[in-house]
């Protein structure tokens, strides 16, 4: 009998990690993050195993030539769907976003709201434009406000 | 998020107050703190006034289907001013530390 079929399963398997690696891991460093380099390398690879081990799958000498083939064809499709859906949520979902033709721009006056903090408690924006950051220290000389998605 | 709390002692130095804003109820927001060590202002905005007022409503772009923020940083002078923004068009992307400290130069 022809030895287990390692490269089809490794490259599956590869696919997988290089696809989870980018929101579990490489998204924490802007380096791996603005350009999703070092995932598309993993992606290379397990297309270099994917097609060897297709290329055992289909060789004329596999003890199961048929489950051979059914299991080697499924693993590679399931890779491609895999990096498929990774250049589809990076490239193009992650940039499908409304265009914030009204956001206030530089030299314009930021619209004033009233939130509450994780306290409960409510805070206005002039309130944290003029309180000190810290207690006995000057008031800021300025405000970021960082809007983000949350737990969606 | 992550980025900016590790700078959070260079933004005090700067004089700047960072500030998160999110659809996310005050509770989230405060596990969410906790998980990740954020000790700088986090702000719920359920019913997204604010960034509806900020223009930034991505609608129905939450897991559930419901309403969230595009990310999106701005930079404000002491007046209030908005002196520097940006709106990324990845929201995999953000601002990084060094740039909003860059920015955070033209503040007096």
């Amino acid at each position: 009998m022809k030895k287990f079929n390692w490269q089809i399963w490794a490259a599956f398997l590869l696919s997988l990690f290089a696809f989870l690696s980018y929101p579990l891991l490489f998204v924490m460093f802007p380096i791996t993050r603005d350009f999703p380099w070092a995932n598309l390398l993993f992606f290379a690879v397990a297309v270099a195993l994917m097609l060897f081990g297709l290329r055992r799958a289909f060789a004329s000498d596999r003890a199961h030539p048929l489950r051979s083939r059914i299991v080697g064809g499924a693993l590679a499709t399931f890779s491609v769907v895999v990096l498929g859906f990774f250049v589809f949520t990076v490239f193009i979902w992650a940039r499908l976003m409304p265009a914030s033709h009204g956001a206030p721009q530089a030299g314009q006056q930021a619209p004033d709201f009233t939130l509450a903090d994780t306290t409960g408690r409510s805070v206005s924006l002039s309130e944290l434009l003029s309180s000190p950051i810290k207690e006995g220290s000057a008031s800021p000389k300025g405000v970021l406000l960082i809007f983000y998605r949350g737990y969606w | 998020m992550r980025s900016i709390e590790q700078s959070l002692d260079k933004f005090h130095e700067a004089g700047i107050r960072p500030v998160a804003i999110s659809v996310d109820t005050p509770e989230e927001s405060l596990d969410l703190s906790k998980q990740a060590g954020y000790t700088f202002t986090i702000l719920s905005d359920p019913n997204t006034e604010a960034i509806k007022r900020y223009d930034l409503l991505h609608a129905g772009a939450g897991i559930k289907g419901h309403d969230v923020a595009r990310p999106a940083e701005f930079l404000l002078d002491s007046k209030g001013t908005v002196r520097w923004i940006n709106l990324t068009e990845n929201y995999w992307v953000r601002a990084r530390p060094e740039q909003i400290l860059e920015a955070a130069k033209l503040l007096k």
